[in-house]
């Protein structure tokens, strides 16, 4: 193949296409905000109608309730919900990133162990193999997430609340992708591998722990940043019935329903971020153990 | 039949355990509606045959699993599997007393599929009819049209890519609020959060499907003289043909799923999204399953459609052919 790309070669182009957006969104913001602006704006500071282009201009990218907010707007908003309130406020987005997050966590890590356990139990039970795989499998193609609402109506009705059933649609999401890789991974061992630890009189714990699991790894890495996507966004929607408080689902929601676009694109910006934050952690957790793995 | 001259070789004990779990599940059947009809129906007496009817019935999986040579055991194996759960959610819930809320019977959902088969008819043609068609296709073939236009411009594509890549982390359902606000409650703003969902997984396919075309061929191609638009057409398109069908497939789960969610946000009073949200919220649970059937089934019949499609269009591909 060609050389490596140089700094210059691999960011440059990014960094265009990157600024290409900032410029299609300020001129969607100006197209898509103009109608309002000639309406109810500019009337009332220019009542004779001798408004220029250039009070258009700036009319349209400050505008109290926009159709779309032009990105300084959206940065604005975000650093003042993020620095003017106190962490621990309602009114902080960081806040509600953090309740998302935390019940984003809570589900990967119960729906990755989950995950693992029954890949190990399928490797080994024939039985487990041929009737559940299969289903388990089959439900990639569904869209499990639409069961959301009704984990929250039997936790609720059973009187679970805050995290609890948010975790646990993140779980259950999280829990579909690593279980069909981790069983990939799981057989990956050749068989003169497995044979090898048959000579060696290994018993089935030390092969799974010495070879299976390890060869599982770089299965496994790719499905958890599938996962952690899948978690956040299944935390998110778990936050919308109406009753959730805190989350950036809420957030999103509530912003939709008092007309508040500029909130609904922070939220969406911060979401975004977060959903980049949770995978460079997945990403960087795989670099941490891949590389203890070469060393050892 | 071999196993009527000798009575225990692995398939012979998989008809029998076969034969015998279902006989004893109809019989524990009939015993739970019998014992209901009783004023005072007390559940407990009946806990220690479920267990043995339990029991039996993980055997009859399991003889079954153990079998080899015909390729449909594993099929049975694993719709014996599903019929089992079928039957125990059923005869668990009749018989504890389930609150309707918590678990609904199957036997309530299906029947709750045939009673309000109309409205479920209705959700249906307004979300996966209209929203999910109309915005699969179109996120699909936008993301493909890009991805063949952009590739003869390695500069966009070393700036795109990155981009259409990360987008795979980032909750793109969340814009559905902002679709509602722009294109009305109506299944168009559905369709929009579809499109942008759908478009960068086909666009990242893309590129890489064009990228799969070997040296060897590639050169072959100049050798017979084709220009940049016949060596398209005739090898480097057919080659990506493994890539698209993938991201038409994944598209279609996502698609499912956009469209369902955004109707959480908003939508007119139909809409499979809508029916989940709302029954959700009045604890009609059956209905609300019976959404959730149909979009399942709906998701399954869309892959297997597009696995079919697929053998057809792309049946010289070694990765058909191998399987």
């Amino acid at each position: 193949m060609a050389a490596p790309l140089t700094f210059s070669q691999r960011w440059l182009p990014v960094a265009t296409v990157l600024l290409a957006v900032l410029a299609l969104w300020y001129a969607g913001a100006i197209g898509l905000n103009r109608a309002g602006a000639v309406e109810r704006v500019l009337p009332n500071s220019h009542p004779n109608g001798d408004w220029t282009v250039s009070d258009l201009v700036s009319v349209t990218l400050n505008m109290e309730r926009p159709v779309l907010p032009a990105p300084h707007q959206v940065a604005a908003d975000l650093y003042s919900s993020t620095v003017d309130w106190p962490l621990d406020s309602p009114r902080n987005l960081l806040f509600h990133a953090a309740v998302t997050a935390q019940s984003t966590l809570v589900g990967f890590v119960l729906g990755t162990l989950l995950g693992v356990v029954l890949a190990a139990a399928i490797v080994h039970s024939r039985t487990l193999d041929r009737a559940l795989l299969p289903w388990i499998v089959a439900s990639q193609t569904v869209p499990v997430l639409a069961i959301a609402p009704i984990v929250l109506v039997i936790l609720g009705s059973l009187g679970f609340s805050g995290v609890a059933p948010k975790a646990t649609i993140a779980m259950y999401l999280c829990f579909f992708p690593v279980t069909v890789a981790m069983v990939q991974g799981l057989r990956a061992p050749q068989r003169i591998e497995t044979e090898l630890m048959h000579t060696y009189a290994a018993s089935k714990l030390q092969a799974f722990w010495l070879l299976r699991l390890p060869s599982a790894l770089p299965y496994l890495f790719p499905s958890l940043r599938v996962a952690i996507a899948a978690g956040l966004v299944g935390a998110m929607v778990a936050e919308l019935p109406t009753g959730a408080q805190a989350g950036l689902g809420a957030r999103l929601l509530t912003g939709s329903y008092y007309g508040n676009t500029v909130g609904i694109w922070s939220a969406l910006v911060l979401s975004a971020l977060l959903g980049l934050a949770l995978t460079l952690a997945v990403a960087a957790l795989e670099r941490l153990v891949l590389r203890r793995g070469n060393a050892a | 039949m071999t196993f009527a001259r000798d009575a225990s070789t692995p398939a012979a004990k998989a008809v029998f355990a076969l034969i015998a779990s279902l006989s004893l599940a109809a019989a524990f059947w009939w015993l739970v509606g019998t014992a209901q009809q009783q004023a005072d129906f007390q559940p407990m007496p009946l806990v220690a045959p479920l267990l043995a009817v339990l029991f039996i019935a993980g055997l009859s999986v399991r003889r079954l699993a153990a079998l080899d040579g015909r390729p449909w055991y594993a099929t049975a194996t694993a719709a014996l599997f599903g019929l089992w759960v079928l039957y125990f959610w059923q005869v668990g819930v009749t018989l504890f007393n389930v609150p309707r809320v918590l678990l609904p019977a199957p036997s309530w959902i299906g029947q709750m599929l045939i009673d309000r088969w109309d409205t479920l008819a209705g959700d249906w043609v307004q979300t996966v009819a209209k929203a999910v068609l109309v915005g699969w296709a179109l996120g699909s073939g936008l993301g493909f049209a890009v991805g063949v236009a952009i590739d003869r411009a390695p500069f966009l594509q070393r700036g795109l890519l990155p981009l259409a890549s990360l987008t795979s982390t980032v909750p793109l359902v969340a814009v559905a609020p902002i679709m509602v606000m722009w294109f009305g409650f109506e299944w168009p703003s559905k369709a929009a959060v579809v499109v942008l969902m759908t478009f960068f997984p086909m666009l990242v396919a893309t590129l890489a499907g064009l990228q799969a075309a070997g040296r060897l061929e590639l050169e072959l191609m100049k050798t017979y003289a084709a220009g940049y638009a016949r060596t398209l057409r005739d090898l480097r398109l057919p080659m990506a043909m493994p890539f698209i069908f993938s991201a038409l497939k994944v598209n279609a789960t996502l698609a499912l799923i956009g469209a369902i969610v955004a109707e959480f946000f908003g939508s007119p009073t139909v809409g499979l999204g809508f029916r989940i949200s709302t029954e959700a919220a009045r604890m009609n649970m059956g209905l609300v399953w019976g959404a959730i059937v149909v979009a399942a089934v709906t998701g399954s019949v869309a892959y297997a459609l597009l696995v079919q499609l697929e053998r057809r269009v792309a049946f010289w591909h070694p990765s058909v052919r191998s399987k």
